[in-house]
């Protein structure tokens, strides 16, 4: 078999279970990933990993959206750091960082990529 | 080429500061921590905070966590009990070996026990790590009187922990005086007076003979001058000695009475072998002092990195407050240097004492002593390091002026002033911060660390970081967040005149971005005060804190609790069944409130609206535990029942809390009543409280609890009933209007210009014209209240969020409760790998 990168969409839910503006969270193979919907930005939906690495704690969909210095950002609910939402980034904490997912919308549906 | 191989002996202060330091210089090493205490390292300068409330988890200066993020390999609870010195290993308890390049030994000191007869008892103990805290702490709960073995700067630390938990204290000292160390005589006096004032009790000049079983109390302590003291627990905190077993054992060359010999490498005997903090004997002299402790860490640190960086000695003043009482202790406070000249001001009736000590030629401050008032510490500090040559009358640096003090402005400090000596922080480091871009003390002490060690310059970095600032034309912006040009009182008028609605409308009209975590929910609870519409409409989720969107207050481990409302702490045997039924049922860990309710811990997400639906028909309410908002009003029994009591304040106390609940705030705001003078209620120590008189009641406003706790003032006395909600309605509103972001009535009220009497003619005498306006506003919110969470669970669209995962019923995994006293709690991290391992 040659190697191939493989990879795949698989669908997880409808963007009607997303909330705008805020997050919710969705079960991708045992994972918990926070998906975040942003219908008024050029790209609306973001998922970032639930676990909140400082708090050690399955919240991060529950944290407040914003941005800092236009970048757009997740603040964990536990202890108040950000995480940027494209890259996972804490811009408080260097050395931790949120796992990334590729995400997007496919008319109604959200796809979430695995490979 | 493999990596080195450092091996640090002692997690401590000085051991972890090590660590850090090294780590940051990117050296590269591989790293191993060896601590023999259960938990990494933590902040022993500030133990006895535990016992005025402070969390031991508070005093940690690293978790696990951290070591791992640093690639540092660290292991806890496993002492090491051999350097095999010639194979370059070395061996645990348990019987783990590690190699070394180079050793650190940073095993810091023990407190000395004298050896008395009968010090073996089991209500003999010391005071050093936080197990020495809980042993004390347990003991405690069975004595009335403890005893601290020892006077210095450690036994009175230890005194003001003995009377936190409200035992009768003594201090018992074999030298003639207290501080003998950092104090001369008069200072010495001077700090008795005080601290025997405060109710402890100072025995000194006494040689402890023997400890025998009491007739009164437990133990029986027999002095050499025949006297004796009878106690129930006894605390040794008379000194320290060096931890130098290890590196005897390994014949390493220790001083005669302890200590490990070190040179100015801070090198041992053995030339791979390092050892720092209390652990090591410099110059004949063990440094007891976290400070000198850093600049050996940093020395070792750097010499692993290559440069050549020498430790030196260290300064040993030092600055506290000892039972309240404060205490400062420069250089030479005891004039021992030849020739040199004393200048001493005691005052007896305000109770201080201040010397100081210079060269013959007056123009060097040696050295200092300061009790009662340590105003001048700071300025003398930097006389005594930078080498500043004194005013022509010293004197006038503590004498009090009549006139203008000569205080040495921070503005005067050359740039190679210390600061900070605990992080080495020098004013023109704080300087370079500032260059860099900082713009508050806050973002100065993130970069430079200053202020972050014993804390004691804090004051001076804001007023270093405030002055420069100013100096370089910058204004302090007071700007609630990057997206708002604007104070929280602003965004206030500009939402209630343009009567708008929305954060999207606020934000397109008055400020720039999307918003953030700080102005959303400040925005949020605007939105609430003016118009109190549901907090779970569309337009508003975004902008809730979690606790907020979800009504319910997140846990650590990100489960909720739950606090229905019990208005005046009124509650029918029959609710309360229902309470614990659903406790039960959920197996919800449960507690009693400080404000008079019951608290249900550990509900999931996804449980909260089945919870909240036995609940709303057994017919509770919210409590609004989680919002900025009327939390409780707390009530006695009032003149129903009590012999006392001369109103009825609990039916006052469930008609306030019925006319304020789900009123949103700037901050959280309690209240609560009491039916006569005793003041049973507590009602002085909330925002607003009522206490009854026999012809009304009184108002006081503006006290809480908490952080910083501030007794509420008398506002208006003898109010009827229609007056008493008549103000506390114009009073609520008016701090609702005004008050900053997260600001409390009490400090809304010290920043208010004119304070009570300006509060009182806005309220009382309507000043302002505005009396009306406010009563209508209050009115609206009153007349549209609805139970946040009746109203939820009746819709659907509402309860949608209320799933743990939008694509599945499973539950979070990442919740684990283990049992305790009956009841569920969290799993700590080493019991969830334990109990995950398992179910695995």
């Amino acid at each position: 078999m040659t190697a191939v990168e493989k990879f795949e969409w698989q669908q997880i839910c409808e963007r009607q279970d997303l909330v705008p503006g805020s997050g919710v969270c969705a079960l991708v193979e045992g994972e918990q990933v926070a998906l975040f919907y942003l219908p008024e930005e050029e790209r609306a939906v973001y998922a970032l990993a639930n676990r909140d690495p400082i708090g050690n704690a399955n919240v991060m969909s529950r944290g407040i959206i914003g941005d800092l210095g236009g970048k757009l950002v997740v603040a964990s609910p536990l202890y108040k750091q950000h995480f940027e939402l494209a890259s996972g980034n804490c811009v408080e904490d260097e050395s931790v960082c949120l796992e990334v997912y590729k995400v997007r919308l496919d008319g109604d549906h959200v796809l979430i990529g695995r490979g | 080429m493999e990596q080195r191989k450092i091996v640090v002996v002692g997690n401590g202060m000085v051991g972890h500061h090590f660590v850090q330091t090294l780590v940051e210089s990117g050296s590269g090493d591989a790293i191993t921590i060896l601590g023999e205490e259960p938990r990494p390292a933590y902040d022993r300068v500030h133990l006895s905070d535990v016992f005025a409330g402070r969390a031991p988890e508070e005093l940690a200066m690293a978790t696990r966590g951290t070591y791992q993020q640093w690639g540092v390999d660290a292991h806890f609870g496993d002492p090491v009990v051999t350097i095999e010195r010639n194979a370059k290993v070395v061996v645990t308890e348990l019987g783990r070996r590690f190699s070394y390049d180079k050793l650190v030994l940073a095993t810091g000191s023990y407190p000395f026990v004298p050896p008395v007869p009968g010090s073996d008892h089991k209500r003999c103990l010391t005071y050093r790590t936080i197990d020495d805290l809980g042993a004390i702490k347990s003991r405690s709960k069975d004595s009335t009187v403890g005893v601290v073995v020892g006077g210095g700067l450690l036994g009175l630390e230890c005194a003001n922990a003995l009377q936190n938990l409200g035992l009768q204290t003594h201090v018992v000292e074999f030298a003639p005086g207290l501080m003998g160390v950092q104090l001369d005589d008069g200072g010495s006096r001077m700090l008795r007076r005080k601290v025997e004032a405060l109710g402890v009790q100072v025995h000194t000049g006494k040689n402890t003979r023997h400890i025998v079983p009491g007739d009164e109390h437990a133990l029986r302590m027999d002095f050499a001058d025949e006297s004796s003291l009878e106690t129930d627990l006894i605390v040794f905190s008379a000194g320290i000695r060096p931890r130098d077993n290890l590196a005897r054992d390994a014949e390493l060359v220790v001083g005669e009475r302890g200590g490990i010999v070190i040179d100015y490498k801070c090198k041992t005997t053995d030339t791979d072998i390092f050892a720092i903090g209390e652990c090591a004997l410099f110059g004949g002299r063990i440094y007891g002092l976290v400070a000198p402790g850093y600049r050996m860490a940093e020395a070792v640190a750097a010499q692993l990195a290559g440069d050549d960086v020498q430790f030196q000695g260290a300064d040993m003043s030092t600055k506290l407050k000892l039972l309240g009482v404060d205490v400062g202790s420069i250089g030479d406070a005891h004039g021992r240097t030849e020739g040199s000249m004393s200048f001493v001001f005691s005052d007896e009736r305000e109770e201080y004492y201040k010397r100081l000590v210079t060269s013959a030629d007056g123009k060097q401050l040696l050295g200092a002593v300061l009790v009662g008032d340590c105003t001048s510490y700071d300025t003398l500090l930097q006389y005594h390091l930078n080498g500043i040559e004194l005013p022509a009358d010293p004197q006038g640096l503590i004498v009090p002026a009549s006139g203008e003090q000569p205080t040495l402005g921070v503005a005067a400090l050359p740039a190679t002033a210390m600061v900070c000596s605990c992080h080495n922080v020098t004013k023109g480091d704080i300087l370079c911060a500032i260059d860099g871009g900082c713009c508050s003390a806050g973002e100065v002490k993130g970069v430079t660390r200053a202020s972050s060690g014993c804390g004691g310059c804090s004051a001076m970095l804001k007023n270093l970081v405030d002055d420069e600032l100013l100096a370089r034309g910058v204004s302090v912006d007071k700007s609630i967040c990057e997206h708002f040009p604007h104070t929280r009182q602003e965004l206030y008028h500009l939402a209630q005149v343009g009567e708008v609605k929305s954060f999207d409308a606020m934000i397109a009209d008055h400020g720039q971005g999307r918003g953030c975590d700080i102005c959303k929910p400040a925005v949020g609870s605007i939105m609430a005060s003016l118009w109190n519409e549901h907090v779970l409409d569309a337009r508003h989720v975004p902008l809730q804190d979690t606790n907020d969107t979800f009504m319910a207050n997140m846990q650590k481990d990100g489960t909720y609790s739950v606090v229905p409302r019990v208005a005046g702490g009124e509650i029918t045997p029959d609710k309360l069944i229902v309470l614990g039924e659903v406790a039960k049922k959920y197996d919800l860990y449960t507690k009693i409130t400080g404000g008079q309710r019951v608290d249900l811990f550990g509900a999931r997400l996804d449980q909260l609206p089945d919870i909240w639906r036995l609940l709303v028909d057994a017919g509770f309410e919210t409590g609004h535990a989680y919002g900025k908002a009327l939390r409780t009003v707390k009530s006695c029994v009032g003149s129903s029942w009590c012999r006392y009591g001369v109103q009825d304040s609990v039916a006052m106390a469930i008609a306030v809390e019925g006319r304020y609940k789900g009123l949103r705030a700037p901050h959280k705001f309690k209240s609560a009543v009491s039916g006569c003078t005793r003041e049973c209620a507590e009602a002085q120590s909330k925002d607003f409280g009522i206490i009854a008189t026999e012809n009304g009641w009184n108002l006081y406003v503006c006290g809480n609890g908490g952080m910083k706790p501030r007794h509420a003032d008398l506002f208006a006395t003898d109010l009827d009933d229609q007056t008493l909600i008549k103000y506390i309605d114009r009073f609520l509103m008016f701090y609702i209007r005004t008050a900053d972001r997260l600001q409390r009535t009490s400090v809304w009220m010290d920043n208010l210009e004119g304070g009570i009497e300006y509060l009182r003619e806005v309220v009382i005498e309507d000043s302002l014209g505005i009396a009306a306006e406010l009563e209508a506003q209050m009115a609206h919110v009153v007349g549209t209240y609805a139970c946040e969470w009746k109203e939820t669970l009746q819709d659907p669209q509402k309860l949608k969020r209320f799933r743990q995962f939008v694509n599945s019923d499973e539950a979070d995994s990442g919740v684990v409760f283990v049992r305790e006293r009956e009841q569920v709690r969290p799993a700590r991290p080493d019991e969830r790998l334990r109990l995950v391992a398992v179910t695995k």
